[in-house]
Parts: C-alpha cells; structure tokens; sequence
C-alpha cells in the first residue's frame, strides 16, 4: 500500500479530531459514529493493524475507511509532519480494498455507474446537457472559458436549479462560456476519493484529451469537487489548465459592478464546502460575493474557514451515505449550528453541501426557518 | 450479537455498543509500550443512567468495566487487562455550569481540557483551569482520576486538588456525589468540612469507581502571559534556582527540559517560567522580579536567560502544548513513552544523569522534563523516550530503560505516576503494609467483585 | 592557527584613546583609556576586560585600525574571563555548527548570502532581489560564527571561518551580498585582520540595495516618515558602510530624526546584555534608547539587524513606534509592502 511506511507514526493523540480552538469535535466520521476508530487516528491505527495481519478487512473495516468524508479536517489539525497525507492514506487504504473487490455495496454500485455511465446516475449522456436548455449558456465553441459542470450539476434535480443560476449569472455579467454539454463527463474526484484509481486515471485522460482537442484553456467549475480534481490532481497527468472556481471569477465581476444588485435583507451565513477551503484555500471569494450585497448580514458559524465543518457529502460519501442518517448525521448537526447564528439562510458554493443541508433540513423539520441557497442563488434573488 | 452485547445495546442503542474485532483491536491498546489485552465489548453512553445500568449489568455477569477518557497515560491504564467492556466516555462532554462568582465548573466525566478552555475562552475570559500538556483531547476527569498536573500545578498542586466535587458511579450502581455537593446545591468544596472521600477516588484508576461529573476549580486568567528560559550548565544548582524562583510567587508555572535535540537545547537545562499579568507593568514586574531571583547565578556565569526567538514563544505558550505530542516523532517513529516519578526536587540533577545514562546505555532518544509542583515541594520528573513502532527492538530496549527507570526512582525516594501494573506490584511491594492494609479494604468493600479496572492496584496478596 | 594582527605602538602613541573614552559604558578619561589599551596589548590585567559589554563600538572608534575589540576579546579568552554564562556560550556554539540543513537557491557567481537567519528565506522577494535571487546561500555551512566574539570565543571563529570560507570557495562565487553586517565585517574586515584569505568580493546589502533603488527610482514613492535606525553591534565592524543608511533614507524620502543615540553614539539593542549580564544593563540601555526616540518623534523604527528587532521590536511598538527592518522599508518605499505585512 501507498503510505505503508506512514501509518505507523500516528500517536493517536486526537488533535486531529478537533477545530483549532476545540471547541468541538470536527471530523464528521467521528462525530457521527463516536468510536476512536472511526476518528482519523483511529484508521491509522487499524489500517496497521490490517496491514501486519492482525485485522481482517470486514464490513465494518470498510465502513470505518468509507465513512472518511476526506474533508480535509484532520490535515489541517494534526500536530505531525506527514499531516499532509492523511486523507491521501486513507484514500490509498481504500484503494487496496477496491482492487481486492470487498468494497461497501453502494461504493460498488456508484463505482460501476461511473464506469458504464460516465455519471452515477446511470442516465444517458445525452441529457447531460439539458439544463442548459432556455438559460444563455451556450455549448463550448471557442469561449474564453469551459464552464464545467459536472455530473450532480447536470442531472440532480436540486442541482440543476444551482447550474442554471452560476451559469445565467456569468453569461450576464459578460463572460465567454461554453459547455461541453454531452461531451462532458464525470471529472472523477470521488472516484479517486473512493480508491479506484485507474477509473479515475481513465476519467481524467478522457477530459484532458477532449479539452485539449477542443483548444480549452482556461475552466471554470460548478463544482469544488471538480475545481480539486482539475487544479490538483489533473496537472500530474498532463492536464495543466487555468482552473477556477466559479465564485473566484463571479467575486471580482460583482466587485467591478459588472452584476449589478439591489438591496436585500438577508441574514445568511457561509458553509465551507471541504474541496474550495480546506483543500484548495479558498475561503474569501464566496464571502467577498455575499458581503457585496448591500443588507445582507453575514452570520459565521461556530466552526468556519478552516474549522468548519463538513456536511458529510465529501469523500464519496454524497452518493454511498455511509455518514448520513440520524440525528447525529453530519449534515443535521452542520443545519442545527447554523440555526443557531440566527441565519435564514444558509449560503453554499458546492452542489453536494446544497444537497445534503437540504435534505438535513427537512430532516430538522426546520423548513420554515431555515433555506439552503448557493451563493449564485442568493446573488440572481438580489439582481437589480 | 451476544446476550451481553444485545443488553448493552438495549442500554446505549445499538449504535454505541461494538463487539468488533476493529474496535476490539484499537482499545485494546494505548499509545504506550504495554502488551494489548482486547476488551469484548466497548460501549459510548451518553448519560449518568446509562453507566449505572451498565455497572449493574457488569456486576450481575461478573464482566470488568473499564471506563476510558482518551486514553493517553500511555502506562496501560484503560487497557482492559482481563477483557469486558471499555466505556468510552467521550461522549458524556457536556459543560453543566460554570459559576463565575465562585470559581468552578461543574463538567461532565468525558469533558475534554480543550472543550472547557475553548468554553471559558468564549464565555469566561477571566477564568482559566490547570490544563496539562496531554493533547487536549484529554479528559478532565481522566487527569484528575490519575493526579495530573497542569499550567497552575506550581501553584495550587496537583489538577485532583483543584476540585471541588465529584459524582461517581460506585460498583453497585449507585450515584454518589462527593464534597460539599452531597449536602448542598453548590460545588464548592471536594471535601472539608466533612471528612473528604475523593480521596477513595482519585489515584485508584477506575478501581473503585467511574466518575460522572467533576467539579473543577477556576483560577484567574490575566489578559497577558509570557514565558522566559534560564539555562543552566550546572544541573546541580537546578533545585536552587527553583527555590529562588518559586520565592518570588511570581511565577505561573516552572516546566525544565533537557533534550539533545535540536541543537539550540543541547548542552544545557532549561528552566521555563511562565508568568501572567493584566498590565503591561504586572507583567514586566514580575518579568523583573523573576529574573532578578536569578542574578546570583548570571553573576556567577552558571546560568543566564536566552534569548526566546519569537517564532518560539507562539509554541511555548501553546496551552496545551501541541509540541509535546510532536516529540513521538521525531525520529519518524510515532512513539514516545516516559516513566513520571513524583519526586523530590533535590532529585532533579540525579535524575539528569540517570537519563543520559539510560538513553546512552539504550541508544534512544530522549527527553527528560519536569514539572514543579507547589513551591518545590516535589516535581514530576518525565523520562521521555522516543520508539518507532515499526522496530519491536527498539521499543523492547524503551521499555528496558523504562524499567531501570521504576528502579531508579523508587530507589530516589520517587512515588510511581500514573504507574503501569508492573510499577503498581513494585509500589505496593515497598508500601508499608498498614497502608496496603487499608487499601486492600477499601478495595474489597467497594468493589466485591472485582470488576472494577482489575488488574490495577489489586492488593490483595497482603 | 590565524592570529590578530595588532599594534601595540598603534595604541601607545594614540592621542585620543577615543576607544575607550567614546566608550558609552565605561565613562575613561584618555589617560585611563590609553593606559588600560596598553596594559591589554601587552597582556596584562585590566578591569577593561572584566567590564566591558561587548558592544563592538570601539572597533569604529578606534580610526588607527588597531583592532581594539578583537584584542580585548583575544586577551579575555586567554585569560579565560567570561563575557556571558557558559550555558548561553554554549547554546550559540551548538546553533551555528553546521549540520548539513543548508539549503542553496540557483547559485551563481553573484549571490546572496542570508548567513543563517531564516527571516530571510520569507523576506528576499520582489523587485529589489529580481536581478540577484533565487542565487541565493542559507545556513551554518555559511554562517560567519563572528557572533562568537560577544562570547570571547575566538577559537570557534578561527576553527569554523576558513571552512566556511572554503565552502563559499566551493561554490564558486565571485560576489557575495551580505544581508547581515556581521557577515560582511567577517569577510571584510574580521577575515583580513586575521589574515583568513576571502577568494570572493563581499558587498554590504545596504550598497546593493541603494544601487538597487536609484535603478528602480522611478517606481519610488518617498514614504515621508520620521525614523529612528537602531543600528547594530556588527555594524561597528564595517563603519564604512554606515553612509548607506542616509543615503538610501534620502532616495526614499525617511527624515532620520536627530536623536542622540544616532550613528556612533548608537545604543546597543539589548539582546546581548539580557543573556550575558541580567535584567538591569540591558533594560536600563533599552529604555534609553526607546524613549530617546519617542522624544525626537519617531514614527517608525528601521532595524538592519533581526536579532535587534527580536530583542526591541515588540518593545518600541509599545510606545507608538513601527518596528521595521530595513528591506522592508525599501519594498514599502517601491509599493511593495501592504501595511499589514510590514511588521512581519
């Protein structure tokens, strides 16, 4: 395994666990599941375990090393030198466990429709383009930039309604997109997330090779998932592209009045998606684009930037739910901290957090109080 | 599921209780060298009742209830040395007061120390608590269980003096408060006036009860603090200069450290001291009184203050201090483990030599350093050596200097901290038997069957 | 082994004896002073060598080039008089041994050395180092050791010099830019006066970066700021380079204030006294120096060296005044420099 010589230098000291204050503890697995070893130190010391023998890979090994929502958290916290590799360890970890094919049954499933669909909805590719249908996002010609969609933000129904709104709002503001509409397909960061590396080797070559003959130079993304995969991962294998997030381009467009906006009174606050902030360090734009409008009010969660708290949706985890249900589910617990600012609304920028926090809601019974809105969304709602 | 497992489950929810060989396999272990030993079942309540239902389960199967904070003595405490249920109580973390006007909070027994400072940081800014330098996952309850010290121990002792209650599940099941809450509504006093019964608590590791809620005393938190480092070539006059220093009772707390490395701390013993003030001039005061208390020594050339570079300070003032967990890889090994004698201060250069020699005799590296308690009343002196986990050699020869180093402390007069069940025999073979008499009875009277931590400090050959 | 060259007839015939009578801790009247110079010289006891603090000053007070400092240094060691606690001594011998953590940039026959103060790995960017960097050497394998000489330990410097000097040889530079003064006094001056051959030419920072900014003049915004310079120990060992301190104020529009711990009557920061005498020294010379500048009206106080900024940075931001090295400011004055990075 990758890593092997890593994972025994874990103290399980449990730093890793926390927010920078500890006030709370931070990694939605443990959160959830609240024994050690589903905590980050917790992996380690059971994948060494496994490792030398001791432990059989089980259902239970697999749902501790699924339920790892790879957000980053325990990177950012860990007191160690190889911090940096934890989720990549835990990935790796996973990796051995896919290719000995035992693997949790809806990891499997979601694998397989990526392979057979090129998106896990095991919908054609032809309407993956669909949602563009009477916005003004036009397909990829020679535009200054690929809007890049992705699969949850071509077919989710929820989704969708972001994928209109980002796209609308950049057309408007003047910006030169195209998208790859059919010819799109899945960017593979949860199939690397979930271990099957060569699928998502495969997934990438595919994208480099059909942005590269289209002349695409510069990309913007829906989605944070698809920004990571492009900006860190894609550039090893020969996919070197000027990679945006589309609150990064959308920020300094609101701020040159090129999206002109009336006043609204809101009280929102902010939810770090896992793949803009923590790895990839973008906490600003989103709010720079929320603090533009005049009366919105921008209510911070206990646990934000770099301490905040996943919805549970990273790593796989939006489509094999291994982290979801119950009261103690990350995304209810994320709804309930943020009811507590005092927040109408709770501000995105990732179609899986929208979703999730969505669905939390309606778990929470907390409709009335609370809506889940991405930062495109709330921006369209205050359009001059 | 087995009955048990099922009865747990009907207990904490099935969600809570593993008979997994996974969960088997982690709390079979502690970060320490001690040999694993799995427990069958390990469970995570949520509330009092849960643990007086399981202790009652516990006592009517005869099955060993070992209840867990984070897990980080590393000596093998929670280890459950003959199986049954480990209790996690890291879920039971919740803050049930604070009383600022009296100083104590009242938390419940799975409380981390960084949940209650990051609490009074944001609601109490004038309050602090002792917190040790275990990472900060580490349980309140668990440190006072095992006499921890802290960033106050130089001034008001050991963290199980800085109590003022207790609540705990004795063997049978009960609820039993302790200290001025077992008459009263307020958590004022662990004990006096009434005759004080933490004490058939704490030190005992769990073998004669679980505690559920503690009461802990609040300190004044000045707005600033600062820290300074007088190094010493002489480990000689190190038990002098502590005197002078803790004279000034200027001082927050006195930590000394002795490492090879890096190189900027081989060669010589630091003395670290902390000191706190509201105002600019509260602090350099005691800055100047500190350093004046010293002046004999720069005089004499024997030692002098360096030079704290910033970059340091932001890392020694680190409550806790992360940097400490760090020392387990230095050497790209994940392992540390130190013996902990309690010990008088005048042992300080003796203990110096002992763990060079040991660390040379092993070929380890180490880190000897040692925490005042009071003023110079004692010390804990840590025996730090770093292992890697992938060289069973290696951590043989660790425990090896490890064991010299029970036999050396003991032998210096030392008293065992947080002591491993080797250490425990070694204790209680030295102990004079009217005490061990007393500790066997109480023992026997409050947990009958043995199901309580066993293993630790079972008297019973008296 | 190298030996100082000195005079003793250089320090008999002085006329002034201005390195002790300039002295700011000693207070000698010129007979004293030449007297107690020529006991030293001679080897003899003085209470010169028990009290004196290590400030360096003499060496620019001295105008025969006789090396007052290096001599009261060499005779202290000889006679084994201790300027600091041994455990101080020690712990600044083992930060500079060399361990092989050195970390070289894209070195080239010009380069710039940050001797062994890791400030300068995150300080050395933009315009002013563009036509230098990434040629760049940082760590104890580069590291002059002068530091030694406030120990009284010349045998350190001696022993580790000429390897360092080898190790620059071994690169093959020919244009070494100091960013520190001790570093450039060592190879400059230091070297020679021991007779350590240097097979490269050193260049101050402050001479780079004077030439530095009339290239860039255009991009130069004067800062129009009242400035007090805390000017360093080491920059006694090359006083010929102190005019780079008024003249780069000048290009950048800087009112240095007339205070009177200015130029050679500088205070030193402090940092040194605090480990080698105690509290009372080094916070007496402190406070001095602070309020001298709070009385002329300093708004920002210019450090060449980042010892002396550690020791006296968080202290003169007590009173109002900005702390701020010296490259900085010269970013700031090209508009490099936000408001919030300048006390970095």
């Amino acid at each position: 395994m990758k890593y092997a010589d890593i994972v025994h230098r874990c103290f399980r000291c449990g730093y890793c666990k926390f927010t920078s204050d500890y006030s709370d503890f931070n990694c939605p697995a443990y959160r959830k599941f609240r024994f050690e070893t589903y905590s980050p130190g917790g992996r380690m010391w059971l994948i060494r375990g496994w490792l030398n023998g001791e432990l059989k890979n089980s259902a239970r090994f697999q749902e501790i090393l699924f339920s790892c929502a790879t957000c980053a958290n325990c990177v950012e916290h860990c007191v160690f030198t190889f911090s940096e590799d934890l989720v990549n360890i835990f990935i790796a970890a996973r990796e051995e466990l896919v290719a000995e094919g035992l693997i949790p049954p809806p990891v499997r499933d979601y694998l397989k429709n990526i392979h057979v669909n090129g998106n896990p909805y095991k919908t054609p590719a032809a309407d993956r383009g669909k949602w563009a249908g009477d916005t003004p996002v036009e397909p990829y010609r020679d535009q200054d930039y690929l809007f890049y969609v992705g699969c949850v933000g071509s077919y989710d129904e929820r989704a969708v309604k972001i994928s209109r709104a980002v796209g609308t709002l950049l057309v408007k503001a003047g910006l030169s997109i195209g998208i790859l509409g059919e010819k799109e397909t899945c960017d593979g960061n949860e199939v690397r997330a979930l271990g099957e590396s060569g699928l998502f080797e495969h997934l990438a070559a595919q994208n480099i090779r059909s942005f590269r003959d289209l002349g695409v130079k510069k990309v913007i993304t829906l989605d944070p998932h698809a920004f990571n995969a492009f900006k860190n991962d894609y550039p090893g294998l020969g996919g070197e592209f000027e990679v945006y997030h589309y609150t990064q381009v959308l920020a300094p467009l609101i701020q040159a009045g090129k999206v002109p906006l009336k006043e609204c009174n809101i009280k929102a606050t902010y939810h770090d998606p896992c793949y803009l902030g923590r790895h990839n360090g973008e906490y600003l734009a989103p709010r720079s684009i929320l603090e533009a409008i005049s009366g919105l009010e921008l209510l911070e969660m206990e646990r934000s930037g770099e301490n905040a708290f996943c919805c549970g949706g990273g790593g796989g985890n939006f489509f094999t739910d291994i982290l979801g249900g119950g009261k103690e589910s990350p995304a209810r617990l994320r709804v309930r901290e943020a009811l507590d600012t005092g927040a109408d609304i709770i501000a995105v920028a990732c179609l899986q957090c929208a979703k999730m926090l969505e669905d939390a809601v309606k778990s929470e019974e907390l409709e009335d109080r609370l809506k889940v809105m991405d930062v495109a969304e709330i921006v369209s709602a205050c359009l001059l | 599921m087995t009955d048990i497992a099922q009865s747990l489950a009907g207990i904490v929810g099935e969600a809570y209780v593993s008979n997994h060989p996974e969960e088997a396999y982690f709390y079979a272990r502690d970060p320490g060298l001690m040999p694993p030993h799995a427990p069958d079942y390990v469970v995570v309540p949520e509330s009092v009742e849960e643990i007086q239902e399981i202790v009652r389960l516990a006592n009517r199967e005869k099955i060993p209830v070992v209840p867990m904070g984070a897990g980080l003595a590393l000596t093998g405490l929670v280890i459950p040395l003959k199986g049954g249920i480990v209790i996690d109580m890291k879920r039971m973390n919740r803050i049930l007061k604070v009383n600022e006007g009296g100083r104590h909070a009242i938390v419940e027994g799975g409380t981390s120390q960084g949940l209650l400072k990051a609490y009074l940081e944001k609601h109490h800014p004038r309050l602090r608590h002792s917190i040790p330098d275990s990472p900060a996952t580490a349980t309140i309850a668990a440190n006072v269980m095992i006499h921890g010290q802290g960033r106050l121990t130089q001034q008001y002792g050991f963290n199980s003096d800085m109590i003022s209650g207790l609540e705990v599940v004795l063997a049978t099941g009960e609820v039993c408060p302790i200290g001025s809450c077992a008459i009263s509504s307020d958590w004022f006093s662990k004990g006096a006036p009434l005759p004080d019964l933490t004490g058939l608590f704490l030190g005992w590791f769990g073998a004669t009860g679980i505690i559920t809620k503690i009461g802990v005393k609040l300190y004044p938190k000045k707005r600033m603090r600062d820290v300074e480092i007088f190094i010493t070539d002489r480990e000689d006059l190190v038990p002098e200069m502590v005197y002078e220093l803790t004279h000034t009772e200027m001082v927050e707390d006195i930590n000394i450290f002795a490492q090879p490395k890096p190189m900027i701390f081989k060669d010589n013993h630091h003395i670290t001291l902390f000191f706190t003030g509201d105002t600019d001039e509260e602090l350099e005061f005691k800055r100047k009184m500190i350093w004046h208390a010293l002046d004999r020594f720069i005089k004499s050339k024997d030692g002098g203050f360096m030079g704290v570079p910033p970059v340091m300070k932001p890392t020694l003032l680190d409550m806790p201090q992360r940097s400490v967990s760090r020392f387990a890889d230095v050497k790209k090994g994940g392992g540390f483990e130190y013996s902990g004698p309690i010990i008088m201060v005048d042992k300080y250069p003796a203990c110096a030599h002992k763990i060079l020699e040991l660390a040379e005799k092993y070929d380890l590296g180490y880190s000897g350093m040692a925490r005042i308690i009071g003023r110079s009343h004692a010390m804990m002196f840590g025996f730090a050596f770093t292992f890697n986990r992938a060289d069973p050699e290696m951590m043989e020869r660790t425990r090896q200097a490890l064991h010299e180093v029970s036999l050396f402390a003991l032998e210096a007069g030392g008293v065992f901290w947080k002591a491993t069940v080797d250490e425990q025999k070694m204790a209680v073979e030295k102990m004079d038997p009217a005490t061990l008499g007393l500790m066997n009875m109480i023992r026997i009277q409050m947990d009958p069957n043995g199901i309580m931590n066993p293993g630790n400090w079972e008297v019973t050959e008296v | 082994m190298y030996a100082l060259k000195f005079d003793e007839n250089v320090c008999r015939t002085c006329p002034t004896g201005d390195c002790l009578v300039k002295c700011q801790y000693l207070h000698l009247d010129k007979e004293t002073a030449v007297a107690e110079m020529v006991k030293i010289g001679q080897g003899e006891d003085s209470f010169v060598l028990n009290d004196c603090v290590t400030c360096y000053a003499c060496e620019e007070y001295c105008r025969r080039g006789n090396h007052p400092f290096y001599l009261i240094t060499e005779r202290r060691q000889e006679k084994g008089l201790l300027t600091a606690p041994r455990a101080i001594t020690r712990q600044w011998i083992n930060i500079g041994e060399p361990q092989g953590k050195y970390r070289l940039g894209e070195v080239k026959e010009r380069v710039l050395s940050f001797g062994f103060m890791p400030e300068f790995l995150g300080w050395i960017n933009g315009r002013l180092f563009e036509d230098v960097m990434p040629s760049y050497i940082f760590g104890q394998e580069f590291f002059c050791n002068v530091v030694y000489i406030h120990f009284a330990d010349t045998t350190v410097i001696k022993e580790r010099l000429p390897r360092v000097v080898d190790n620059f040889r071994n690169l093959g530079v020919k244009e070494v830019i100091f960013l520190h003064d001790e570093c450039y006094g060592a190879f400059s001056h230091l070297a020679p006066a021991y007779g350590i051959d240097v097979p490269f030419r050193s260049i101050h920072y402050y001479e780079y970066l004077y030439n530095r900014l009339k290239e860039l003049k255009d991009l130069i915004q004067p800062l129009n700021i009242r400035a007090a310079y805390q000017r360093p120990c080491s920059s006694r060992l090359s006083a010929d380079q102190h005019h780079f301190v008024a003249d780069i104020m000048e290009l950048i529009g800087v009112d240095l204030v007339e205070r009177e711990y200015k130029d050679e009557n500088a205070l030193c920061c402090g940092g040194i006294f605090n480990m080698c005498f105690g509290y009372d020294l080094a916070h007496d010379v402190q406070k001095r120096n602070i309020d001298d500048m709070a009385t002329h009206g300093a708004q920002y106080c210019i450090f060449n060296c980042p010892a002396c900024q550690n020791a006296l940075g968080t202290l003169v931001a007590k009173q109002g005044i900005k702390p701020i090295h010296m490259i900085h400011l010269c970013r700031k004055a090209i508009g490099e420099m936000q408001e919030s990075e300048e006390t970095l």
